[in-house]
Parts: C-alpha cells; structure tokens; sequence
C-alpha cells in the first residue's frame, strides 16, 4: 500500500519517504520500549516468580491435587463451550452472510452482546435467573438441580462470554465469499449437506480454526463471569483462573505464579497458533 | 428440451424486476436476453434455474410445470458470471463435482466421471490444465472450465449468465464464436444473458430484448435490427453502435 502511494506520486516519492532516520528509530524504540515494559515483562515475571522455589517447587505446585481438579474444570467448561459455539457460531454466521431476512441487524448486535457487556454481568444473569433467589430458582431446587456455584452455571458462563469468537470470525470472511460456489454447487445437484461439506467447510476452514483458537483461549482464561456463578468452592468450583487468585490472596505467590504459568503458556501457543494459521490462510488467498 | 415462463413477476421489495413476463424456448435453441443493466435479465435466468421463486408465474421445463421444483431437481446447467469455480479444488475436481454428488446408485463409476471429464477437457480445448486450480488459469479459461464443469452433469437445458462480460475484447470476439459452434454440436435449448448488443444479434437465433422486467421484443437478430418492435428497442440497439463506432 505506502510502495503503491509513493510510486503514484512518482515525482514526490523522495518527499514520502523524507521522514528522518532519527524519528523512525525513536518511533520504533519507543514502541518497543512499550512493548517491553508492558507485555514482555510481565510475562516473563510470571515465569521467574513461578520457578521462584526452582523446578521442585513448581512442579509441587501444579500437582497439588486443587491444581489438578482446577485444570480438569477448566478443560471441561472449554471443552464443553468452544464446540457449542463452534455450531452456534458457524450456524449464525451462516444465516447472516448468505441470507437477508427480518431482523437481520437485530441478531448481528445479539452476537456482539458478550463483547460489550462487563463479564461480571455475564455472570449476575445467570445467578438472577437460576441463583437460589433467582426466577427460576425455586423450580430448580425443588427439583435438586444446581446451576449457579456449581459446574453447569461455569460451563453457561464460559459459552456465554466466548459467544462472539467464532461467528465474528467467520461472518466477514462468509460476506467476502458470497454465495455463488454455494449455488453453482446447487445447480451441479448437491444436496445441502453436500455444498455446507464440500464447498462452504473448505472454504472457511482456517478462519474457523482461528476462531476456536480464539474461543478456545479465552474459554480457559475467563475470569469475571465464571467468578460471580463459581462460588470458589476448592476441587469442585474452581477453573483455573480463580484458582491463581485464591493461591495469590492465600500469599502462596510461587503457586499463583506456577498456575498463571500455565495460562500464560496457553496464551503463547494461542497467539504462536494463530499466527500460523494466518499465514496458512493467507497463503491460500493467493 | 423447451422452456417457457408464463407470466412471471418478480420483486426485491419496492423494485420490480419482472413484470408479468412470457417467454417460449424451443428445443436447441440459442436464445439471447439483452438489455440494460437492472433489466431484469439476469432475475430471469435465476428465476428458471430454480436459483429464485418467482412471486407469480409458472416455469415449464419441457412443457412440465417445474415451479414448485429445486434447484437439484430441474437438472439446469448454469454458467455464472464470474465462474464460482470452487476455488479449492483442481479443474478435474470442479468438472467432476457435479458427478461425485450424485446418490450411489446413479453415480458413475470412478473410470467413467474421470474418463468423461478428460472428454469434456477436449471439448474445451484445455486437455492440460486438470491438475491446475482456478486461481492459476486466465479468465477466458476459467469461463471454459465453467461450461465445462456445467456440461458434465449432461444438463437438459444451458443457462449462461453474461458469460463473457468480465472478459476482454478479444477473447470475448474468440469464446463468442467458440459458443456459437459448441452449440451447434450439442445441440442443448441454451438461454444467456448479456448487455452487449453484439455479441446477442451475432450469436443467438433469437433474441428477446427487455427493460424495466418486460419483454420489449422478441426475434431473430434481422428482425430485432430491422423491425424495432419500439422507440426503446430502436434506441438501445442503435446507441450500442454508435458507441461502438465511437470506440473504433
């Protein structure tokens, strides 16, 4: 784009590129400094602290049997979230990029809901409508069901918050491909399940792996939500992210740190991931 | 195999496409819709392949009332505008799609669908190009493998909507007579659509010329230059050579 620019005004191209050496430098120091300060530090704070007692200590860490029964929620309420909102989001990506019906835009904003909303009141909706003082809460527990400060009220939180993911991923993407390899499929006599599996699934395949990197990251990472319907009950409530905090408030920092660890190493490979699935789409683009 | 529409009417909300549109192809025929953008052409053509349902109207697909059926079920070739090649799939496989869709037991064999794609190569004169995908060949041949990927299906009927309008002069001038003589050959009721009052007169056996969704006129290319059926049609027709004069 700034080479197109330049040679369109082929006359004043050395005008363009006139910025100083010395301003680039600083501008590109100073964003790195930034950068440094803010996100490289941290992170690799989180490890120094984590293996503060060496490897012993870390590994005691992540075996405590808390530790575990952490991990093991956190993989459930993501295993549990990221597919539904895998049907979900191709399904509602599906319905508005290749079709125009009533009240189109009104789903569109529906899907941005959990983006725009602080995860806290994610979580307070599901503690009013199913909480012991909630709408449904006498039905529930007159029928022995729990939901709120229990699993399913996580899993519900999870799915909730990670909505957005993979439909947001997938709707511009379905938008730029149009319809018509849907409908030459068609035409050549596939049957719906047909042109969904051999045209449409292809064609999208990499942003929707990319969002379930996405989804999948932050399923395991959520915080806000999961908190307010958790309960924080140790072995039985807790996801992995509460689990740093209830280490971090006991003063156990080589703990919290060796936990956060773990998440920190989700992130890494999240965004390692994603970058790779980047340049595979991009790839393919051309 | 004939087409007819009868009395079909067609509107996006407040625009009509189509207004009380009829409409007779007979059996290998060659017949061309022309007119201005916004005409209501290219709605016409979806509108017989099953792609749109018309508000009004019947389609008969050999004298069979086919409004009430699918898009699979009419068995229509459709060649589209900018190709919709499957872009991840190589030129055997998109030629051979609509084969490999087919339920197992009227499905040909392995042998047979790759036997008949290499047949339908020939036809369009790209015998070496199975292996490329449709990213990796120039518009003229992707428009090719189009025809050719809607043929393999052994439609009854061809319906090609502006099948040459994104390509250049030139190889618009060579596919256009290309057509014409494939057509000859196959002998398929063939319906395509156009802006280019050129390439219609010089192609088609008849040509039906609407605007604003009506039909203005039907004929033969002699009798739509000859005998302008109206002001309009005179007009469009004569407009295009002057603006083909003012090109040359």
């Amino acid at each position: 784009m700034a080479t197109a620019v330049s040679t369109a005004f082929a006359g004043s191209r050395s005008f363009v590129r006139r910025d100083p050496v010395l301003v680039r430098w600083i501008l590109t120091g100073l964003a790195f400094l930034v950068l440094g300060i803010f996100i490289v530090l941290p992170l690799a704070a989180v490890f120094v602290q984590a293996f503060a007692k060496g490897w012993q200590g870390y590994r005691a860490a992540i075996q405590d049997p808390f530790t575990i029964s952490a991990i093991r929620l956190s993989l459930l309420a993501a295993g549990i979230a990221v597919p539904l909102n895998l049907i979900f989001g191709v399904a509602a990506a599906w319905a508005l990029s290749k079709f125009t019906f009533v009240g189109k835009n009104v789903l569109l904003t529906l899907i941005d809901i959990p983006f725009g909303v602080s995860p806290v009141v994610s979580g307070l909706i599901y503690v009013l409508l199913f909480g012991a003082q909630g709408w449904f809460g006498k039905w529930l527990s007159d029928h022995d069901i729990r939901i709120v400060f229990a699993v399913p009220g996580i899993v519900l939180a999870t799915t909730f918050v990670t909505f957005p993911f993979i439909a947001r991923e997938l709707i511009p993407l379905m938008q730029s491909q149009g319809s018509d390899e849907e409908e030459a499929a068609l035409v050549l006599g596939a049957s719906g399940w047909q042109m969904f599996r051999y045209i449409t699934l292809p064609n999208i395949k990499w942003g929707l792996l990319y969002g379930v990197v996405l989804c999948s990251a932050r399923a395991l990472g959520e915080f806000g939500a999961v908190s307010v319907v958790s309960g924080h009950i140790r072995g039985e409530t807790n996801t992995l992210p509460l689990h740093v905090e209830i280490l971090y408030n006991e003063y156990n920092y080589t703990g919290a740190f060796a936990v956060a660890s773990l998440l920190s190493a989700v992130a890494v490979v999240a965004l390692g991931l994603k970058k790779l699935l980047e340049m595979k789409s991009t790839q393919e683009a051309e | 195999m004939s087409i007819a529409v009868d009395h079909i009417s067609k509107r996006f909300g407040a625009f009509v496409a189509l207004d009380d549109v009829s409409l007779r192809i007979e059996t290998g025929e060659l017949v061309a819709l022309l007119g201005p953008s916004g005409g209501g052409k290219t709605t016409l053509l979806r509108i017989i392949a099953g792609l749109e349902t018309p508000d009004s109207g019947t389609v008969l697909l050999h004298d069979e009332d086919a409004t009430r059926s699918s898009v699979r079920e009419r068995r229509v070739g459709f060649v589209f505008q900018h190709y919709a090649l499957f872009r991840h799939m190589t030129v055997h496989e998109n030629i051979a799609f609509g084969l490999k869709v087919r339920p197992r037991n009227i499905r040909p064999l392995d042998w047979e669908i790759r036997e008949r794609v290499n047949r339908l190569l020939e036809l369009i004169q790209l015998d070496w190009v199975g292996n490329r995908y449709p990213n990796q060949l120039s518009g003229g041949q992707r428009q090719r493998v189009a025809l050719a990927r809607a043929l393999a299906v052994e439609p009854k009927v061809l319906l090609l909507d502006e099948p040459f309008g994104a390509l250049d002069a030139k190889v618009r001038r060579e596919l256009r007579a290309w057509l014409r003589h494939l057509h000859d050959h196959l002998h398929i009721s063939s319906v395509f659509v156009t802006h280019d009052q050129d390439e219609a007169l010089e192609v088609s056996d008849r040509v039906a010329i609407l605007n604003h969704g009506r039909v203005e006129q039907i004929g033969t290319p002699d009798e739509v230059r000859r005998k302008p059926a109206n002001e309009f049609v005179q007009e469009f027709l004569s407009e295009e050579v002057a603006l083909a004069k003012a090109q040359a």
